[in-house]
């Protein structure tokens, strides 16, 4: 089964829209964020700080808290974690998995030690990708210019560091909707033993669908598109299973029998099928 | 009459998520590793995120697993197990090389097989079939999905086992002896089947 996940960009506070990790617009709280989207049966959801690092201080533990007390989907933090001490706060925060990136760079070493006491499922490690000209390079996004290391050594040493997951971002793609740079996607699954999560460029439900049909990654991440798409989740769910990939489907409202445009945005039912709505009673969900 | 749980502290958990959940549905939750709090709870959670071997070591550290074993075994006090919590009560674990583990469902705790098309670590949701009658599924629909995040998994005798999920072969996804449950999945990570299923825990609790 293949997993929907849901990336929130945090800067300053609040949830951003990100274009090319330059350009930053703000969109809301958090919390509400991630409550609606645990409404709408996401799978999982990444919260990553993207100021943390570079102002030499952890993502905002309060914020994490007041996020996680409606997420009933795993939860994965980023956002200035160097430390095994800040692993331990954020678990009392509401965390479920962490995510490095600097991190990862600059001290490989704290992988195998939040592996080692945490579990390796516990911890992902979040790899930026840029293309340039034909050529996939390692992305630094504190210096915002690319890192002096091989990607693809890089990779595979995190991997031997003891990652759990991979969360591989593209940064070309980055708000552009221009769908996911599958070629990349199954480069890297080509490469590794381990889950890889991608993101980067979702712009409809059907990139979605060609990221988890037609490569091996784990799961398809997006941000921008969950915030700007009407009933985003569902119809994305909706696209994936009538297009025959396997995903959870559980949520007590869905679109599965529903019409997409060609654009998967929803259409309209007939007037006789609204018709026959008015008289069908729907039992709230009892839990 | 209310179920008042007490979620085990013992330093390796997600304890705030499982808090959460707890809470949510309606239930009164403390974080605790106090045998006055364990003694006044109807039940006990054991979360876990961790290895196994840390995870003992807290346990046995200052005599948190005595305490338990007084409340489990003596008590009889219902106590569910997750994930790692669940797999604590296996008689020894591979992970870290041979720790002993609770002995109080017999088992081992193996590495998970590398299968083709599947990772390790088993991260994802996954259907997971629960045997007749199980308490733990009154709530749930005939195939519910559940969040797995795992890369060792508990091997017991077949009386012991509640529920299965397959990965590359049948693997264990829930355990029960008695007043011992556990479960593989993270329930408080499972949306609303998640939370279907710590309901139906719970209203066992309220029966006892």
């Amino acid at each position: 089964m293949k997993r929907l996940i849901a990336t929130l960009i945090i800067k300053d506070g609040l949830v951003v829209q990100s274009v090319g990790f330059k350009k930053y617009l703000p969109i809301g709280k958090p919390e509400i964020a991630v409550e609606f989207l645990n409404n709408w049966g996401i799978d999982e959801i990444i919260i990553l700080d993207i100021n943390a690092t570079i102002n030499e201080r952890l993502i905002n533990l309060e914020m994490v808290r007041r996020a996680s007390k409606k997420c009933f989907v795993p939860l994965t933090i980023g956002g200035g974690i160097s430390s095994i001490e800040h692993a331990k706060e954020l678990l009392q925060a509401g965390a479920d998995k962490i995510c490095l990136n600097h991190s990862a760079r600059n001290n490989p070493n704290l992988i195998t030690e939040l592996a080692t006491k945490y579990g390796n499922q516990f911890v992902v490690v979040s790899v930026d990708i840029m293309k340039e000209e034909e050529e996939y390079k390692l992305y630094d996004y504190i210096t915002q210019n690319f890192s002096d290391l091989d990607l693809f050594n890089y990779i595979k040493e995190v991997v031997g560091k003891g990652a759990g997951e991979l969360f591989i971002n593209t940064v070309n793609r980055d708000g552009m909707y221009q769908g996911y740079d599958t070629v990349l996607a199954q480069k890297v699954c080509d490469l590794v033993d381990l889950p890889v999560i991608f993101s980067g460029g979702a712009g409809n439900a059907d990139h979605i669908v060609e990221l988890l049909s037609s490569t091996s990654v784990s799961a398809g991440s997006a941000s921008n598109y969950f915030n700007f798409y009407e009933h985003s989740v569902t119809v994305a769910k909706a696209a994936l299973v009538q297009n025959g990939v396997q995903i959870r489907n559980e949520t007590f409202a869905d679109y599965n029998e529903h019409h997409l445009d060609g654009n998967t945005r929803l259409l309209k039912k007939s007037d006789k099928e609204l018709e026959g709505m008015r008289f069908i009673i729907i039992e709230r969900e009892i839990i | 009459m209310k179920a008042k749980v007490a979620i085990i502290d013992y330093g390796i958990g997600n304890v705030q998520s499982v808090y959460n959940a707890v809470t949510w549905l309606g239930y009164n939750a403390i974080v605790t590793n106090l045998e006055s709090e364990f003694a006044k709870a109807n039940a006990l959670i054991l979360p876990g995120v961790g290895s196994f071997e840390t995870a003992m070591e807290s346990i046995k550290n200052d005599g948190l697993d005595q305490r338990l074993e007084e409340q489990v075994l003596h008590q009889k006090k219902p106590i569910l197990g997750i994930c790692l919590g669940m797999q604590l009560f296996a008689s020894r674990s591979e992970e870290g090389g041979d720790i002993t583990g609770l002995d109080w469902i017999k088992g081992e705790v193996v590495k998970l097989k590398k299968v083709k098309d599947l990772y390790v670590p088993n991260v994802g949701w996954n259907e997971t079939s629960f045997v007749k009658n199980s308490v733990l599924a009154t709530r749930l629909s005939d195939a519910p999905t559940f969040y797995y995040d795992h890369s060792y998994h508990f091997e017991c005798g077949e009386d012991d086992i509640a529920a299965t999920c397959s990965y590359g072969s049948q693997i264990v996804a829930a355990v029960r002896k008695d007043n011992i449950f556990g479960v593989q999945f993270h329930p408080e990570k499972s949306q609303s089947t998640g939370l279907k299923l710590l309901r139906g825990f719970f209203n066992h609790v309220n029966e006892q």
